[in-house]
């Protein structure tokens, strides 16, 4: 697509000639670097809550960011009007943080071309309310059918379509147009007198509608929120200390955007704040560890034609075969370390200013077979899925939260336990892995990663490992 | 926009709203304005200004509801979003308990709130910087092993909220806030930490000393150089007050009523019950002046108030918006929460334990062997069983002293055991947040570490 026929030119008649304009303006007092990135983002959720749906709200959104990068300091603005003026003002007060001369060669815009990983026609905010709200009702039936135990049930639908629009003084025009959806079903169970349980399971990815009409449908998501809940019914307290611990496929990948992602995140190596600083070449993990960021899978939650900076999105190894390989740069971090951009530049919104982030982190098959795995422990933890995790980079010190589990007992999986959070160091935990299944999943696209109070869409994804150590912190 | 200007805007959105056929709406109207500078190793290195505004409707249309919201404030922008939250009305499920509060219940806290000083916003951009500069500056200066650091910085929010609805609602309230924050890291051996510290006020001349701000931050990371875990036990655990609120947090989650109505609270039954130690009360209060959690009215148009939780370790109220109070048969507690459009939800004012009368030394005094916890992270605490799980780091208490760090270690236990088993609460409440806590003193919990 040309550049005038794209969003920004069609719909608020923006030039390149305005964008180099604005560009010229934000570099007016000087700086090596400035880029303006343009969003519009439509969006809409839909809640059924006690089989009734009480909530539905769409909105729009819009504004532009502009930003100014001299030596290492930067200087942001937005304006959430899109007015020739308001955005020669961001410009002029983003231009403050520069001093002197600007250093920056005027480089004609080009227009970056590129496959579509997400050629949805008719994006999901863009169809019939009423099929998106029968998603809700399927899942609130599915969930209460699957067991007479399950007694509440909410479930949400929710979606957006985004626009946005990148022109750097670097010469990078990008623009895209970028679908989001997914729904999540929560379920709780009750027996008797006993405490209630909570199940949760989601969903969804840049895909249109059609998802969950034939792929994952909001049946798929009901049952295994129920299943989830049934299961915790009869959950007994989690062990205490550090033990053998199983990871399944899939979500429990977060172990891995936990323990090694955030670490290797570029801001903080190129600030030497982050436990892998320095260590590129060395160890990190067990040979059996090959851990790559891919922002090119097509349709996944976490992949992106082109990065918040208009960079194209890369597979990117992180750690191969137990080597750390790289960080994930954006452009300033980029810069200061003389690395080439991995395309990971990525920031919540126009509000924002962009830094390193994942898309979808996940680890490499191996060579082992699932049971073989299980059956080889003979005292110890599976974990099938988690809730949130959190990591303090300049330790490494990183926790995840199993929210199903079982114990392994004589190589065979027994009781279920409660929840429990799992603590380890990033640079050290994955030395303990000792066996990697061949069944690599990625998880179903419901990620979210919250960094310096930016929140953006991203996936994991893991194999069965093994992990010989881990501490488990429950209460038996 | 002036407040006039914002609240006719509010009127004009609810007037359309019933004139395209709902039959009661409710409308925000917010502007805000924020400034934020981190300094790094003395030079600026991140300076962010600007502002930005928005406007939510809900309608109902009779007991069905629409939401929508824009930053498109032109009048075009207004009636699609009118025009969104009516289609979106059909095809919600007419809900009995859906409505606005009744007209008895609306109203406004008279007294001066102290919520917005003119000050912040006459705040110099130089003047935040040398802040920040400071701050930083008084980090390294603590220490030699304090080696390095994230930076330090100054940020700055003003902002004015309007809310309106279809009964001849109409309120608005100003509201600034400016702090400081310094994140340096020490470095032993080849390894390191890292921790903060801030202060936050609504009027700058209530800020602590970006010194002192700056002094506390690496004092903090010094103290967890060198931190080891230590064996699997069972102790008594203390929480300083930074990670005591983060107790509030949980037990806000059991005692709204969302939770409530849908039975997903280890709570739900227990009104009148005693749930904890009898030395503890948990207050919320929207109306002390200059607090973060103050407002004059809550998000339906409800007088904010205050309301004891739990007295004693009895629990007494839940927190309710005018939905769940329906849905229980109660009155609502002036507790509704949203955004800038939506059903509202519930939220806290400022949601507090009361303070005790034994200083944090003297509580930790009484401890033979235990565990003073500084830091929590992770969200392994399920508030419908009350299961809890978190990371921790700290430090170590021996004969009643601190002795070393801890790190990689989690605490673990059940919210019910937790509350009851809290034995000692110390005289050392202070406000940063909506939510604070004096130093609580658990009889015990699971240390899980080598």
């Amino acid at each position: 697509m040309a550049f005038r026929d794209s969003f920004f030119a069609t719909r608020f008649g923006l030039t390149e000639h305005d964008l180099e304009n604005y560009l010229s303006e934000a570099l007016a007092m000087g700086g090596d670097y400035a880029d303006l990135y343009f969003e519009y983002l439509a969006t809409s959720a839909i809640s059924i809550d006690e089989s009734i749906v009480k909530s539905a709200t769409q909105g729009v959104s819009m504004g532009i960011g502009v930003r100014v990068i001299a030596g290492e300091r930067t200087g942001y603005a937005y304006s959430d009007d899109l007015s020739p003026k308001r955005i020669r003002n961001a410009a002029k007060v983003a231009s403050f943080i520069a001093r002197g001369p600007s250093t920056v060669e005027k480089v004609p815009l080009m227009e970056l071309r590129g496959g579509n990983l997400y050629p949805v026609l008719v994006s999901p905010n863009e169809t019939d309310l009423v099929d998106r709200v029968a998603l809700v009702k399927r899942a609130d039936k599915a969930a209460r059918d699957a067991d007479r135990r399950i007694f509440q049930v909410q479930a949400t639908y929710a979606d957006n379509l985004r626009h946005v629009l990148v022109a750097t003084s670097d010469g990078t025009l990008s623009f895209d147009r970028q679908p989001l959806a997914r729904m999540s079903v929560a379920a709780l169970a009750r027996d008797g007198s006993a405490a209630s349980q909570r199940g949760y399971s989601g969903g969804g990815g840049r895909v249109s509608l059609d998802f969950f009409l034939n792929e994952k449908t909001p049946e798929h998501f009901a049952q295994e929120a129920a299943r989830q809940a049934i299961v915790q019914l009869e959950a007994i307290p989690a062990p205490a200390g550090e033990t053998t611990v199983v990871l399944g496929p899939g979500w429990p990948g977060i172990l891995l955007h936990e323990a090694v992602g955030h670490g290797l995140e570029a801001d903080f190596n190129r600030k030497g704040t982050s436990a892998f600083s320095n260590r590129v070449g060395q160890k990190v993990a067990s040979e059996l560890c090959t851990v790559v960021d891919d922002g090119t899978i097509a349709n996944r939650r976490g992949s992106l034609n082109v990065d918040d900076e208009g960079n194209p999105t890369q597979h990117n190894v992180l750690i191969e075969n137990g080597i750390l390989r790289g960080y994930l740069t954006d452009k300033l971090s980029g810069k200061i370390l003389r690395q080439r951009s991995t395309g990971s530049g990525r920031r919540e919104s126009y509000q924002h200013i962009p830094m390193p982030r994942m898309t979808n982190t996940f680890m490499l098959a191996g060579e082992s077979d699932p049971g073989e795995i299980i059956r080889s422990v003979k005292k110890g933890l599976y974990c099938a899925n988690f809730g949130g995790g959190q990591v303090d980079i300049t330790s490494g010190n990183f926790v995840f939260s199993a929210s199903e589990s079982y114990l392994i007992e004589d190589g065979k999986l027994t009781r279920p336990v409660r929840g429990a959070t799992l603590i380890g160091n990033g640079p050290e935990a994955l030395k303990y892995v000792s066996m990697v299944g061949n069944d690599l999943q990625l998880d179903e696209g419901i990620g979210i990663c919250g960094k310096e109070g930016q929140s953006v869409p991203v996936g994991v994804g893991i194999p069965t490992i093994k992990l010989d150590r881990m501490t488990v912190g429950g209460t038996a | 926009m002036t407040a006039e200007g914002l609240e006719s805007l509010a009127r004009k959105v609810i007037q359309m709203a019933l004139d395209s056929g709902a039959t009661a709406a409710e409308c925000t109207v917010s502007e805000g304005n924020q400034f934020s500078v981190n300094v790094r190793k003395g030079e600026v290195e991140t300076l962010t200004e600007a502002g930005s505004r928005g406007t939510g409707v809900r309608v109902l249309v009779d007991h069905n509801t629409g939401s929508a919201y824009t930053s498109d404030l032109t009048a075009e922008g207004i009636r699609k979003m009118v025009d969104s939250a009516l289609q979106l009305a059909k095809i919600t499920t007419a809900d009995p308990y859906a409505g606005l509060p009744s007209p008895e219940e609306l109203g406004k806290v008279t007294a001066d709130l102290q919520l917005y000083s003119p000050l912040v916003a006459e705040l110099t951009t130089e003047w935040k910087i040398e802040q920040a500069r400071r701050a930083e500056a008084a980090a390294f200066a603590v220490d030699p092993r304090i080696l390095n650091s994230e930076g330090a910085s100054f940020d700055t929010h003003t902002g004015q909220t309007v809310f309106a609805n279809s009964l001849g609602f109409v309120g608005s309230y100003r509201t600034s806030s400016c702090s400081i924050s310094a994140v340096p890291v020490a470095h032993l051996d080849g390894s390191m930490e890292r921790d903060y510290w801030y202060s936050v006020a609504r009027v700058p001349d209530q800020l602590d000393d970006p010194d002192t701000v700056g002094r506390r931050a690496a004092e903090r990371a010094l103290r967890r150089l060198g931190a080891r875990k230590v064996p699997t036990q069972k102790v008594p655990v203390i929480f300083e007050p930074r990670v005591a609120r983060s107790l509030i947090d949980n037990i806000f989650d059991a005692v709204s009523g969302d939770s409530i109505y849908r039975g997903e609270s280890f709570l739900a039954e227990k009104l009148g019950q005693q749930v904890a130690s009898t030395k503890l009360t948990l207050i919320d209060d929207a109306t002390i002046p200059g607090l973060f959690g103050s407002t004059p009215f809550d998000d339906e148009g409800v007088p904010s108030r205050r309301t004891v939780v739990i007295e004693k370790g009895i629990l007494r109220s839940w927190l309710l918006n005018s939905y769940t109070a329906r849905k229980l048969g109660l009155r609502t507690t002036g507790n509704a929460s949203r955004g800038i459009t939506g059903n509202a939800g519930v939220g806290n004012g400022n949601l507090f334990f009361e303070a005790g009368d034994q200083s944090a030394e003297d509580i930790i005094a009484s401890v033979k062997n235990g565990f003073y916890v500084t830091e929590l992270i992770g969200f392994g605490v399920n508030t419908v069983t009350g299961d809890y799980s978190r990371g921790a780091a700290g430090l170590w208490i021996e004969n009643g002293r601190l002795s070393f760090p801890v790190s990689e270690v989690t605490i673990a236990g059940t919210l019910q055991e937790m509350l009851m088993g809290i034995e000692a609460i110390g005289s050392d409440l202070e406000f940063r947040s909506s939510m604070a806590s004096p130093t609580l003193m658990i009889r015990e919990m699971t240390v899980s570490g080598q």
